[in-house]
């Protein structure tokens, strides 16, 4: 009896966290990152298409079997192919499309930075024009009465 | 020569580099695009594009060219168009109507859920071969701007008809029939 109510008392310790944390996302916070295909916008925008609501349909039914936004995700790219996100995906060739404008950046930053450097270095270490130049100039000046 | 192969220009060089190849691709890419958006080129006359796809119960896939020498009627559907739900009990009709004949209806699910498509299909009793476009990539070889969108496609692997939107008798029996060579 009382190995029965430990258990009892262990599954509920384990089974409560998880279902107060279901649902684990909504609809309308997947609709900006979704496609609706038949239309090429995002499925915020696309509030008439009857293919845009039966994607719909497939996240509301997800969202209420208490699938994550990841897994559902996964799902619609199982069901819809890659073209289904608006954004593209964290790993793989994707990770592309999230790191090289970052390293564009980055490198841009850095090149501008060694630029800046290398010339103020150039003007500081500039030497004083030779006294003969000096001269020459001030010759010019009276020449031609400037 | 000592200078170009300073760290500072061969970053801006690579730079450079990446940022026309990037412009070339989306140049290219969008030359595509716009290629397969612009007015159809596919018309009475033109020879099927390639179509190769699995089948929507899973179980392998199919291919157009399977049915070459054969009178095909090439049906794109999705379980949530309209027009479709009254079309696809008339082309079951006539798939078993031709098929003794050497013809048949071959079904194209585009975008759809597959389990809403099996549902579908099972509840309008379609036993005709169906194929699953989950990403529509089909939609574009074919220029199909919409479902329903049938075409018919003759022996020779050439298409006789198309029809944008649902398909009827008279359309299956002035289209159909002359090529089957069925009496009507």
């Amino acid at each position: 009896m009382r190995r029965a109510l430990l258990a009892a008392l262990i599954a509920a310790l384990v089974v409560a966290p998880a279902a107060a944390a279901c649902p684990k996302t909504s609809v309308g916070d997947l609709e900006d990152e979704v496609q609706c295909l038949e239309c090429g916008v995002p499925l915020q925008l696309a509030t008439e298409s009857p293919q845009a609501n039966r994607e719909r349909a497939l996240i509301g039914r997800l969202v209420d079997s208490c699938a994550s936004k990841d897994e559902i995700k996964d799902r619609l790219v199982a069901e819809f192919g890659p073209r289904v996100l608006t954004t593209p995906d964290d790993d793989g060739f994707d990770v592309a499309a999230w790191v090289v404008p970052v390293a564009a950046l980055l490198a841009g930053a850095v090149a501008i930075g060694l630029t800046a450097r290398r010339w103020r270095s150039r003007r500081d270490g500039a030497e004083p024009a030779p006294a003969a130049d000096g001269g020459r100039l001030d010759a010019d000046i009276e020449r031609y009465d400037l | 020569m000592k200078r170009l192969l300073a760290p500072l220009p061969i970053a801006l060089l690579t730079g450079l580099f990446a940022l026309f190849a990037l412009l070339v691709y989306g140049l290219v890419a969008g030359g595509a695009e716009r290629r397969a958006g612009e007015s159809s080129q596919l018309t009475e006359g033109s020879s099927a594009p390639a179509l190769t796809l699995p089948l929507l119960s899973g179980r392998g896939r199919r291919s157009l060219a399977d049915y070459r020498g054969k009178v095909v009627v090439l049906n794109f559907w999705a379980s949530w168009c309209e027009p479709c739900r009254d079309e696809s009990p008339l082309l079951e009709r006539w798939h078993e109507r031709i098929e003794k004949d050497g013809g048949a209806v071959l079904g194209v699910n585009v975008l759809d859920v597959s389990d809403d498509a099996r549902a579908f299909a099972a509840k309008y009793g379609l036993r005709y071969p169906l194929l699953r476009d989950r990403d529509g990539r089909t939609l574009k070889d074919f220029e199909v701007a919409g479902q329903p969108w049938t075409f018919v496609i003759g022996r020779d692997g050439r298409i006789t008809a198309v029809r944008r939107g649902p398909v009827d008798d008279a359309f299956l029996r002035e289209e159909v029939l002359p090529l089957t060579g069925s009496a009507s």
